[in-house]
């Protein structure tokens, strides 16, 4: 117990991150329980501003807004999980070869150069607009235009690891290229990558938000942060709350992961793990 | 010099080759039929058929690629399927209102980061530097069209000092282009700026270890002119990098701030062509705005030389 509450003095980001995180992930998971049913049609009670009854108001449909902000929670953590660990996972793979195998190195680097130069959040759209909506799309379309940056990340890894003595000493060990790569570089890997993976996950939580808000994402029937602000954006004079409410919890959200990014980076030592 | 610079213009071919590539392929690997996508579901075969034309989708797809690619390199980047203008004349007709945003945000955002920046490193460990702090963490996690109808809300409801939403082209007055360009300018910039106050205050604290800050100080050196001559100098370059880099932010914010403030610029453009499955106009937009992303990169590289002796040659 001393030893959770030093953790804790001495990371307050990350304490506060993480229990933000829970809050809403508690919420998000137990959302039948907690709230109401954010499909249902009260056209009686649209635009009710927030209340005893409606504690965050309704929107233009008599929709209830907390329970419709609450379910909204539910795609936010998917997205940004799922997205955080398919770019993880396939980042790390290819960041492997090319800074092992400097053959493929070159043509591997290029390619994600290019990559990186097309604005992540068009990339997005073309992919989508593409295909019919749903929330694997986005999940896809959110990850590709991630990835490079985690193949950076890993080579930069590689190439200063694979010039250290103990590489050198494990292949006059006889060890083979796959059992370096993943016996003897890989570990080097995972800090640097667990901060980026916070990073990502923000971003691309924030990524959805805004496809959803340009009607290129999530199908507009269902409850996201960034559908409900679209859906009200035509009523920001009459009836604020109708946007501040999911304005208000992805921007929580998006603060507490990069809080506990931020943490933990400071915590892990991680230099080379970047923002964007 | 100009060798370095025809040298670096060559290096952005291979990257704009990728993209290329990339923006070509999009439309290839989607499940089904192209054509049969773009014209919905509610289309007839002689519209799938029209498009499949009008796309050469007719076509074997290495041939499609080295056509498309030859119309690019002359500067065509096709012709849309809604409006029937080609995808260039309506990113002109459109640029005026994104390169105002755009660039006004940019030379404010630099400018105003960067003194944050060496402001809170100048300041280290006090209030100063951690409000400083939080406003980045801040600035880098409220998205863009949050912040974008806060402002609304707060300057042009309620308070009534800005327009709430358009754009005043520059031809019609000075003053109702900027008045039109403040709100719009502070949301999209606000995590760019969060951006660059963060490293510039990082790399202003290195600098400011350094041994001959002690010596500048030693001797005498007015505090300011140690900051900004000295200091900041030394600090250019990561800061020209990710000023660079940043504009990736630009790019993909305004998009979005064009919609919330109802901008006839390039990003509405791009955001109508999503509905109306308008290929040609999305492929388009994002060549330019990565070419320009790739341009931007390149002159912030050049700009190393400027900075530091030692790049050159």
């Amino acid at each position: 117990m001393t030893r959770l509450r030093r953790f804790a003095r001495r990371n307050p980001t990350i304490v506060i991150g993480a229990v933000l995180l829970a809050v809403v992930t508690v919420l998000a998971v137990a959302a039948p329980l907690v709230a109401g049913d954010p499909m249902l049609l009260k056209p009686e009670d649209r635009l009710m501003p927030p209340g005893a009854r409606y504690w965050l108001g309704t929107d233009h449909l008599g929709r209830d807004i907390y329970a419709r902000t609450v379910f909204g929670a539910r795609i936010s953590l998917v997205v940004g999980l799922s997205v955080a660990v398919l770019s993880v996972a396939i980042g790390l793979g290819i960041g492997l070869a090319a800074g092992y195998w400097r053959r493929v190195d070159a043509l591997v680097m290029r390619f994600m150069d290019g990559m990186m130069a097309i604005p992540a959040i068009l990339l997005a759209i073309a992919l989508v607009s593409l295909n019919k909506a749903s929330v694997g799309i986005v999940i896809i379309a959110i990850t590709i235009p991630e990835v490079p940056r985690v193949v950076r990340l890993v080579r930069a890894v590689v190439l200063t690891v694979r010039e250290m003595p103990y590489i050198e000493a494990a292949v006059s060990g006889g060890s083979r290229g796959l059992k370096i790569v993943l016996r003897h570089i890989l570990p080097s890997t995972v800090a640097p990558l667990i901060v980026q993976a916070t990073y990502i996950t923000a971003s691309a939580i924030l990524i959805e938000a805004g496809l959803s808000f340009l009607g290129a994402g999530v199908p507009p029937e269902i409850p996201t942060w960034g559908n409900m602000i679209a859906q009200s954006r035509l009523f920001v004079v009459r009836a604020p709350w109708t946007i501040f409410a999911p304005g208000t919890a992805l921007a929580l959200v998006i603060l507490a992961v990069n809080l506990v990014g931020d943490g933990l980076r400071d915590f892990l030592d991680v230099r080379l793990a970047r923002r964007m | 010099m100009s060798g370095t610079i025809l040298r670096r213009l060559l290096s952005m071919l291979p990257v704009m080759g990728v993209v290329a590539i990339c923006v070509f392929l999009l439309l290839h690997l989607a499940p089904g039929d192209p054509a049969s996508i773009i014209a919905g579901e509610n289309a007839t075969p002689e519209n799938i058929a029209r498009i499949r034309e009008q796309l050469g989708l007719d076509q074997p797809v290495w041939k499609q690629f080295l056509v498309w690619i030859a119309a690019m390199l002359h500067g065509d980047l096709g012709t849309s399927l809604f409006w029937g203008d080609t995808v260039l004349s309506l990113i002109g007709q459109r640029a005026e209102p994104t390169v105002s945003l755009a660039l006004t945000t940019l030379a404010v955002a630099v400018f105003l980061a960067i003194a944050i920046g060496v402001l809170a490193a100048s300041h280290a460990g006090t209030w100063i530097d951690r409000l400083v702090m939080g406003f980045a963490v801040l600035g880098f996690s409220v998205p863009v069209f949050v912040v974008g109808y806060l402002l609304i809300f707060v300057f042009a409801v309620n308070l009534k000092w800005l327009p709430v939403q358009g754009y005043s082209p520059l031809a019609e007055g000075l003053l109702p282009w900027l008045r039109n360009l403040v709100l719009p300018s502070v949301a999209l910039g606000m995590a760019y700026v969060a951006l660059i106050a963060r490293i510039t205050r990082t790399t202003m604290l290195d600098v400011l270890a350094e041994d001959y800050m002690r010596t500048a100080r030693a001797k005498g050196v007015a505090t300011r002119a140690m900051l900004f001559r000295h200091a900041l100098k030394n600090a250019a370059v990561p800061i020209a990098t990710v000023v660079g880099n940043g504009v990736a932010l630009l790019i993909g914010g305004v998009v979005i701030t064009e919609t919330v403030f109802n901008i006839p610029g390039i990003g509405r453009l791009v955001v109508d062509a999503i509905a109306r499955r308008d290929y040609p106009i999305i492929q388009g937009v994002i060549m330019v705005f990565s070419g320009v992303y790739v341009l931007v990169n390149l002159l912030v590289d050049l700009s190393y030389t400027l900075f530091d002796p030692r790049v050159r040659g």
